[in-house]
């Protein structure tokens, strides 16, 4: 076992980076944050690590990974409590949670449930630590020998499957990539050193900022989307939450559901694009078929909170592989991670590990501690977060406003990113009410740069043949993959399948 | 053939990805070209554009095959507050440069305009709050370098 003796100097190196009392605090503060975000409806895990990203540029790089990751597993976790609690999913992957939570808490078994899903998630992401632990030095390894049509393919890779697995349209989904692609372009070209696409604003010439596209898109679209939609009513379910803890029978149905979902949730995770969302559907999905009785489901299935908890939280985790060891973001959210890495000077991609081994295995033994932090956090706390749920919606959006507002200004201290906010708040907004997913565009926005310069040098290395992507074996094995998922996704039959769980599953 | 659009959604989404892809294009001839062996910097952003053009094309062209739904109306209470909101931190804080308080009140009390449950007295109040809040947090916690008033 050559692995595990790699293993003890690593996580030890790892953990003596996370307890530092001051890492602690990030890590605990992140956590705090982040639920507290999950919780509140209306603004989801990306649109709030924006919100917070500028807080972390004067802290040291492994405090401000350790709380933006904080923020981000947090507010997956406080999600999963407002869909329980109010059936209303505080971010996307908490979706499918809210028809046997929901049901389980009007039936008095608030308790049970939100227990369920916090040691369901603790576990999956002990198991999500422990894999990223064993499979990232591997993977970082091998990408160390990629050359550019490996990672041009890999990204194209990444960006169909994002595409595949967003809601409605697949090719709207494709259509809102390349656009993305061409935002990722405005500013100054790194080869020629030209301006493009800057319409001779000179603000421009850095290109956008990954925080004013998220915050429009994300924050303001949102914002006004929500009150259009009118306050929403809350149907608060809680009488006194009193015995949380599941009974001998919850635990004998939920073991199993929970390793389910953690191994779908982790397959999930490491694929660029896919997600949580898609995992803890799929695991839905496969509960039900498996079940013995599966009229049980709906009507407050424990196996239902069970398994897709599980699996939204082992993909969170696990999203950290092709992060960390490619450096090719798998989700918008991870973007801004590697955002938040650049901005501190580290070159995202495999020689992070080697050369800044404490910032990696010190996040990874953090996301462990953070983890238990959640849970003790959030059963004992409870009343707490469901007291914020009270608060009215027309009190929450101006203080969300005014965090933007803050957060996209500090980034450069120029008003022009404020209005390009805006713009991009217009821009989002149209894309609602035209229903073109905004998701894949962040992703392709923030590995433009990126595929451009891997296109470039692919192609001078092979003197402009264009072949090169399929005659080197590990790049047309990623294309060979992107085609399968596409013809997979056209075929009639999962076509259908992927309206159903892509669109609406509750029925809200 | 007469051609109906049965879907306002894709029709209206197909045209503005054209717009963008031809933007894209026609801005791109500035820049040189390249060959695919040495891209230059409008090589990139050209194919995309015309990629674009094309997706944009079918999305059109499907609308008038396809059923959809149609555009569901503007908010435009809020969009109009909310921007105006967001327009009025960018330009006190930065070309006037009244400080960080008057700036914060301002994105909070027409923030809440936004919302047709509007009330004076607790938009003030909501006002005070944040102020105090984001100046604990973000002057005093965090040491970011705003004057908190005009006169510093």
């Amino acid at each position: 076992m050559e692995t595990l003796a790699e293993w003890f100097p690593n996580l030890t190196l790892g953990f003596a980076t996370a307890v530092t009392p001051i890492n602690l605090l990030y890590c605990f503060l992140g956590v705090f944050v982040g639920t507290l975000i999950g919780v509140l409806p209306g603004i989801g895990p990306l649109a709030a690590i924006a919100m917070l990203l500028p807080i972390t540029f004067n802290l040291p790089p492994v405090g401000a990974l350790i709380m933006l990751a904080g923020i981000y597993y947090g507010a997956q976790y406080g999600g999963s409590t407002t869909a329980i609690l109010v059936k209303l999913p505080g971010e996307s992957a908490s979706v499918v949670t809210c028809i046997d939570g929901y049901e389980m808490a009007k039936q008095g078994r608030a308790g049970p449930a939100l227990a369920v899903a916090a040691l369901g998630s603790f576990f999956a992401g002990t198991v999500g630590t422990i894999l990223i632990a064993t499979a990232g030095p591997p993977i970082a390894e091998m990408a160390l020998k990629f050359g550019a049509p490996e990672y041009f393919s890999l990204m194209v890779m990444g960006l169909i499957a994002s595409a595949v697995l967003a809601h409605g349209s697949l090719l709207k989904a494709l259509a809102m990539i390349v656009l993305g692609l061409l935002f990722g372009i405005v500013g100054t070209d790194v080869n020629s050193g030209m301006s493009r696409f800057a319409f001779g604003v000179s603000g421009l010439t850095d290109g956008i900022s990954f925080v004013v596209i998220a915050m429009g898109l994300f924050g303001f679209a949102e914002i006004v989307n929500n009150l259009e939609a009118g306050g929403s009513k809350r149907d608060l379910l809680f009488q006194k939450i009193k015995n949380i803890w599941p009974t001998k029978e919850d635990f004998k149905r939920s073991w199993a559901p929970a390793m389910r979902g953690t191994a779908i949730g982790a397959f999930f995770g490491t694929l660029p694009g896919a997600g949580p969302t898609i995992a803890a559907f799929s695991t839905y999905a496969l509960e039900k078929k498996v079940a013995k009785d599966p009229s049980r489901f709906g009507k407050g299935a424990i196996e239902g909170v069970a398994g897709p908890e599980s699996a939204n939280n082992a993909a969170a985790q696990c999203a950290f592989i092709p992060t960390l060891t490619l450096g090719i973001p798998g989700s918008g959210t991870m973007a801004l991670m590697l955002g938040a890495l650049t901005i501190q000077g580290i070159a995202p991609g495999p020689q992070v590990m080697t050369q800044r081994p404490e910032l990696f295995w010190g996040l990874i033994a953090s996301m462990w501690i953070g983890n238990g932090m959640l849970v003790l956090l959030n059963l004992p706390l409870i009343g707490l977060w469901v007291k914020l749920l009270t608060v009215p919606y027309r009190m929450l959006f101006p203080a969300i406003m005014v965090f933007m507002a803050i957060g996209v200004f500090s980034v450069n201290n120029q008003a022009l990113d404020i209005y390009m906010t805006l713009m991009f708040g217009f821009l989002g907004y149209i894309f609602v009410k035209l229903k073109c997913e905004p998701a894949p565009l962040i992703l392709a926005f923030v590995l433009g740069p990126l595929m451009e310069e891997n296109l470039r040098r692919a192609l001078l290395i092979s003197r402009g043949d264009p072949t090169v992507f399929i005659t080197r074996p590990i790049s047309a094995g990623f294309l060979i993959a992107t085609a399968l998922f596409l013809v997979i996704m056209l075929a009639p039959a999962i076509r259908k399948k992927r309206d159903q769980m892509t669109e609406d599953p509750v029925g809200a | 053939m007469q051609l109906k659009i049965k879907s306002q959604e894709d029709f209206w989404a197909g045209l503005m990805f054209i717009g963008f892809g031809l933007l894209a294009v026609v801005v791109a001839r500035d820049y040189p070209m390249g060959s695919a062996m040495r891209m230059g910097p409008g090589y990139f952003p050209t194919y995309l554009g015309g990629i674009m053009i094309v997706m944009g094309a079918i999305i059109a062209f499907r609308s008038t095959l396809v059923q959809g739904e149609k555009i569901r109306a503007f908010g435009w209470r809020g969009l109009f507050f909310l921007s105006l909101a967001f327009a009025t931190y960018g330009f006190l804080i930065d070309t006037l440069d009244v400080g960080f308080v008057l700036s914060i009140a301002a994105v909070v009390i027409l923030s809440t305009l936004a919302s047709r449950e509007f009330k004076w007295l607790e938009s003030l109040i909501l006002a005070g709050v944040l102020v105090l809040g984001t100046v604990a947090v973000f002057i005093w916690g965090l040491e970011m370098p705003y004057p908190l008033f005009w006169w510093r």
